[in-house]
């Protein structure tokens, strides 16, 4: 059990591949643009990386050292493969729409990376939580950086969720205020790059409040500690 | 007898900061009279808006940031960033695009990179791009000049015009640039690129009723006044020779010798000289000290590089103007120029050799 919440905790927030890792940045930045866009890809990128990740666990015992990589390579194509062709059947304009990012999954480092680094060195459960909180730790950045991205750039939120999620969505959409002229940036790749940058900044913000917290616990402690002995 | 030991440098300029930007303000005043002259009210009322929001969203951010307020507004840097946007947009610009390229400017560009002297890019320059990208329509609606300007603004109308996007008479600012014959009229850079990319030749051009005897009508006076400007930067020391003289070499050399080749479709360095941006350019926005090139030869070198861009961009690019786009580029090339243009120092015989080594 604590093996699943440090997995939790390391894919989610300390070592998110797209925050911390800084992994799979091309996808990150590219598709980005709204949040429809960046569900879509976050969900086929889960999808992925739990599969190879139990995949390559499975059959650690069996692939020898040296081939190590081109064996996850393609064990992760098989993956984006059957990803891409059930895109293509289920949510057809979504997969225009993303066009050449879904087979370039197969490039993601992030996926190779959890391969390499995890799954070949740990059983398939393991592997299976470490696939699913990473994958839900790079999809909610992804959300996150698309949802910045869309208010921005087009007032809206949740703008043609239909696209994935089918018919009943159209309700999800909000329109938070119509624009005129949109800020074009924000949907232009330099909008990826500085909301992305806000991002980072904000979660390093958080994370050197909570080690300043913690460290004035910790001397507290300590000062007890001298008062006894 | 004592012998008091001083620290280098022993040369001083006696010059604060804020005094050096006092004087880049002081200097830009008789290019935004020549602006304000044949571009109608509108400037005056950018710089306004543009000043009070840099100023309140540095106050902000350097309050955030814990540090002195009082301290970060003295020093000038933000009124510089500040005029020079305002003066770099249409003058009849909705008011909601200078307050969001200020504080982009201010917020993103220089203070989120650590405030005065730590950033990278040209905030003033930084943000004119994000409008240009962004609000492309608003950001190209020059009015023709005063003496071809088919309506004349007042004070009134034009505060109007830029509150409401309308007169008080109900024209936008497309039917304000709209002359009798139904043409909207472009600005000079702008209208020889579109003639010589529909085939014409300069000559023709040159006919357009937007040029003037040099470039543009209004514009060849706006470039000369800031050139007055450059001079006095020049002589009171503010700037060094270095940038403006690389930047005008890289632009009007190529100019003139493209020109001399293809008399008939690239136009000359006069015409290159005198239009756009050149002259704010090259004497006051690659000029910032912050984010251009530290030694001589590398100022130089940064000049020379831009000049060499506007006139690449200019002539084959999408944008009619290209002074933000070279300085944003050219910013991102000085730790490459300061690497290799590192001064000697003294009792070594190369800098950049002898650190490779």
């Amino acid at each position: 059990m604590s093996e699943f919440k440090a997995l939790t905790k390391q894919g989610l927030w300390e070592n998110n591949p797209a925050l911390v890792q800084l992994l799979g940045l091309c996808p990150l930045l590219a598709v980005t643009a709204s949040v429809t866009n960046a569900l879509g890809l976050g969900l086929a990128t889960l999808f992925v990386l739990m599969g190879s990740n139990i995949t390559v666990s499975l059959v650690r015992q069996w692939v020898p050292q040296e081939i190590r990589i081109p064996v996850f390579v393609m064990v992760i194509a098989t993956f984006v493969t059957i990803i891409q062709l059930l895109m293509n059947a289920y949510v057809y304009q979504l997969y225009q729409t993303l066009g050449i990012f879904i087979p370039l999954i197969v490039t993601n480092c992030a996926i190779i990376g959890r391969a390499e680094a995890y799954a070949s060195k740990n059983k398939w459960h393991h592997a299976a939580i470490d696939g699913l909180m990473m994958g839900l730790g790079f999809a909610a950045v992804l959300v996150v950086l698309g949802g910045i991205r869309e208010v921005l750039g087009n007032g809206t939120l949740f703008d043609g969720a239909e696209l994935l999620l089918g018919e009943w969505a159209k309700q999800l959409r909000i329109e938070l205020f119509s624009l005129d002229y949109p800020l074009l940036l924000a949907i232009l790749p330099p909008g990826a790059f500085i909301g992305m940058g806000f991002i980072i900044a904000i979660k390093n913000r958080i994370d050197a409040k909570r080690a300043q917290i913690q460290s004035t616990e910790k001397t507290v402690t300590r000062a007890r500690v001298t008062a006894e002995s | 007898m004592s012998f008091k030991v001083a620290a280098a440098p022993h040369g001083h300029s006696q010059k604060k900061t804020n005094q050096v930007m006092a004087w880049v303000v002081f200097a830009l005043i008789p290019g935004v009279i020549i602006q304000s002259y044949f571009f109608g009210w509108g400037v005056w009322f950018q710089i306004l808006i543009a000043v009070t929001v840099a100023y309140l969203s540095e106050s902000i951010c350097v309050w955030a940031r814990e540090r002195s307020a009082r301290q970060a507004l003295r020093d000038n840097t933000a009124l510089v960033t500040a005029v020079l946007l305002a003066i770099s947009i249409p003058p009849l610009a909705p008011w909601w695009i200078i307050v969001i390229g200020t504080l982009f400017s201010i917020v993103v560009v220089k203070q989120v990179y650590g405030g005065m002297g730590q950033n990278i890019f040209n905030p003033a320059m930084a943000g004119y791009v994000l409008l240009l990208i962004s609000f492309p329509v608003q950001m190209t609606h020059w009015l023709p000049a005063a003496p071809i300007a088919p309506y004349d603004l007042g004070l009134w109308q034009t505060l109007h015009t830029i509150i409401f996007e309308y007169t008080p008479t109900g024209y936008d600012v497309e039917q304000l640039r709209t002359t009798v014959d139904g043409m909207s009229m472009a600005t000079p850079l702008d209208g020889v690129k579109t003639a010589l990319d529909q085939g014409k030749i300069l000559t023709e051009a040159y006919q357009q009723p937007m040029l003037g005897s040099l470039a543009g009508i209004g514009w060849q006076w706006l470039n000369l006044g800031f050139l007055l400007g450059g001079i006095i930067l020049l002589q009171q020391r503010i700037i060094r020779w270095h940038i403006p003289v690389g930047f005008l070499a890289g632009l009007l050399v190529p100019s003139f010798l493209a020109h001399m080749f293809a008399p008939s479709i690239i136009p000359g360095p006069i015409f290159h000289a005198l239009s756009g941006a050149t002259m704010l350019g090259a004497f006051f926005i690659a000029t910032d000290p912050v984010s251009a090139a530290t030694s001589d030869r590398g100022r130089l070198l940064f000049g020379l590089l831009i000049g060499l861009l506007i006139w690449v961009i200019r002539t084959w690019g999408g944008y009619p103007d290209a002074v933000a786009f070279a300085v944003l580029l050219a910013n991102l090339c000085v730790p490459i120029i300061d690497r290799y243009t590192r001064p000697t120092v003294y009792g070594h015989h190369s800098g950049a050799k002898h650190d490779a080594e």
